[in-house]
């Protein structure tokens, strides 16, 4: 049996969870998750001003605090952390060492960028349509910032292989960062297709943090214990592809069919065909046990052939926004804060502003749950204490997204009474970076595993 | 037939692809899987997220884990960074979806 920590859920997760999965229990294998699918342009744009930038800094300096706790418990890292610069974060993580005193062998899988190679693609009749829409990428070709290949777990299995103790990858699939532990230790081939399918469900599980271990669960979600020292989920492993999810004793949070059914359903499509690089996973066969206090187990989980594809994330720049608010007190807070609406839709159509897209929200009333929830009960409307008028436009103009900015703070004094919450100063105007997913067949990219101090 | 809230049976998680919104709904008690099997249609999903949900409503069913998961196309405002709302990934649907009343005669 193997243990495979996740200690980052998304770029922006706890400092804290990555130290307490190395010091808090026994591990071997902590994975973390640094590249949400927008995140990429950033890094690009940051390397394009700096060649020794576009990597996850928290990253290196999570390193640097455990290094010496890594090394003498034997712990193995994954981590996506190299953006759109694995090198250059190999670097940082090797003079991290270096300064410590400490040798270690660091890996990185690249080869994920295809940016370069775009426009040779397409002439080849490599269109990578977008899979929501259907249209071909020329169509906002110009606007491309970043376009990566999710690879799946081999790469890094491979580099886990050839001895690396730090894994760093560009694009990879969350679930590939987990699983690669399991093909590297148990010796799984690349058409074991139940086992890479429970190696997968096992990552999914876990990729999201604590959100599979409490966090986030609405199974009387007042009684989880400690939610402050929340712990972050562990995979303990087996070689016939069983596993079950757990979190270091001590630590607060909640391991429960009941959690670990919702995180399952996180983000899921069709749960017959879950699609990773590695495999075709069956949501539908997964069963599960509560076999301990804060331990589920999962088994019986079938699987499928892998597809000739993988997907590539590709961003692209798709004009402005700005989003505003302003906050109105009782009473009828409500009915001023969609006078105050309907006022500043006025006043953007007498400017003559044009935009793609409008939209303003009623925090407090119904924001979150729209027409779902319903309007306000005649009672209850008048009595409301607060609601937040959220105003938001979206234009290829930055110009007319400027002006609506200036728009916002003068209803202070010139709109319906009783108003608040300018206190942030005017809206930002925001360059939006969209997302763009397509299918590349497999042949096209090859992965780049390199290990450091070189092999040779 | 009585009228139950949804959320007394049922609890939820929900998220995002591009513009496509996921809801997950599972089962408080084994028993109460088939009463959302009858009752939660993709029809009806359609019907309460009128307004919300621009696009088909697909169901998917899980009865190893007494769950249902549907998907809810151009339901996110164009979804991501270019959507304007408060919740661009849908977070918030999964209670959404548990406000339906539907028809359960014991619990």
């Amino acid at each position: 049996m193997i243990r495979i920590a996740n200690g980052q859920g998304f770029w922006g997760d706890s400092l804290e969870a990555p130290v307490n999965q190395v010091r808090r229990g026994p591990i071997d294998y902590l994975t973390l998750d640094y590249l949400a699918e927008i995140t990429m342009s950033i890094l690009q744009k940051q390397r394009s001003r700096d060649p020794r930038a576009g990597y996850a800094r928290d990253f290196v300096e999570m390193i640097a605090r455990v290094l010496p706790d890594l090394v003498e418990r034997r712990i193995r890292v994954i981590a996506n952390a190299g953006g759109v610069n694995p090198a250059a974060c190999r670097d940082a993580v090797l003079g991290v060492a270096k300064r410590q005193g400490i040798d270690i062998r660091v890996a990185t899988v690249a080869g994920d960028d295809i940016m370069d190679r775009l426009d040779q693609l397409i002439q080849r009749g490599i269109e990578l349509r977008n899979m929501d829409t259907g249209e071909p990428l020329s169509a906002i070709r110009a606007q491309v910032q970043s376009a990566n290949v999710y690879f799946g777990a081999f790469p890094v299995a491979d580099a886990l292989a050839r001895g690396a103790q730090i894994v760093i990858t560009g694009r990879c699939t969350d679930t590939g960062l987990a699983m690669a532990p399991m093909i590297h230790e148990f010796g799984w081939k690349a058409d074991d297709w139940d086992k890479l399918a429970a190696g997968t469900i096992a990552g999914h599980t876990v990729e999201c943090g604590a959100q599979c271990t409490g966090g986030n669960c609405q199974v009387d979600w007042d009684t989880i214990p400690d939610m402050a020292d929340i712990g972050y989920p562990i995979i303990e492993a087996e070689p016939d592809g069983t596993f079950a999810i757990t979190k270091h004793a001590g630590t607060g949070g909640r391991v429960t069919v009941a959690s670990i059914k919702e995180q399952l359903l996180y983000e899921m499509g069709d749960p017959h065909e879950y699609i990773t690089p590695d495999c075709v996973a069956d949501f539908t066969t997964i069963h599960l046990e509560q076999t301990g206090a804060d331990r589920v187990r999962f088994s019986g989980i079938r699987g499928r052939p892998a597809t000739e594809f993988y997907k590539v994330s590709i961003s692209y720049s798709a004009g402005f926004k700005a989003i505003g608010s302003l906050v109105y007190a009782w009473p009828d807070a409500y009915k001023k804060a969609r006078a105050a609406d309907q006022i500043l839709r006025q006043r953007l159509e007498r400017l003559g502003l044009r935009f793609e897209a409008m939209r303003s929200e009623f925090v407090g009333a119904n924001g979150c749950h729209g027409i779902a929830a319903a309007e306000p009960s005649p009672e209850v409307e008048p009595q409301l204490a607060e609601v937040v008028l959220r105003f938001g436009v979206r234009s290829e103009n930055r110009a007319a997204v400027e002006r609506f900015t200036k728009e916002l703070a003068p209803l202070v004094l010139n709109g319906p009474p009783v108003v608040t919450g300018l206190g942030g100063g005017r809206p930002k105007v925001e360059e939006i970076v969209a997302y763009w997913p397509a299918l590349i067949p497999k042949h096209e990219v090859t992965p780049e595993v390199g290990v450091w101090p070189n092999e040779n | 037939m009585a009228k139950r809230k949804l959320i007394e049976l049922a609890h939820a998680r929900s998220g995002d692809k591009g513009d496509t919104a996921n809801v997950g709904i599972i089962a408080r008690k084994p028993e109460y899987y088939p009463i959302l099997v009858r009752e939660v249609t993709a029809e009806r999903v359609k019907q309460h997220f009128a307004g919300i949900c621009k696009g088909k409503v697909e169901r998917f069913e899980l009865p190893n884990l007494g769950a249902l998961n549907f998907l809810l196309h151009e339901s996110l405002d164009g979804g991501g960074t270019l959507a304007l709302k408060a919740d661009p990934q849908g977070k918030t649907y999964s209670t959404a979806l548990l406000r339906m009343e539907i028809d359960a005669d014991s619990l």
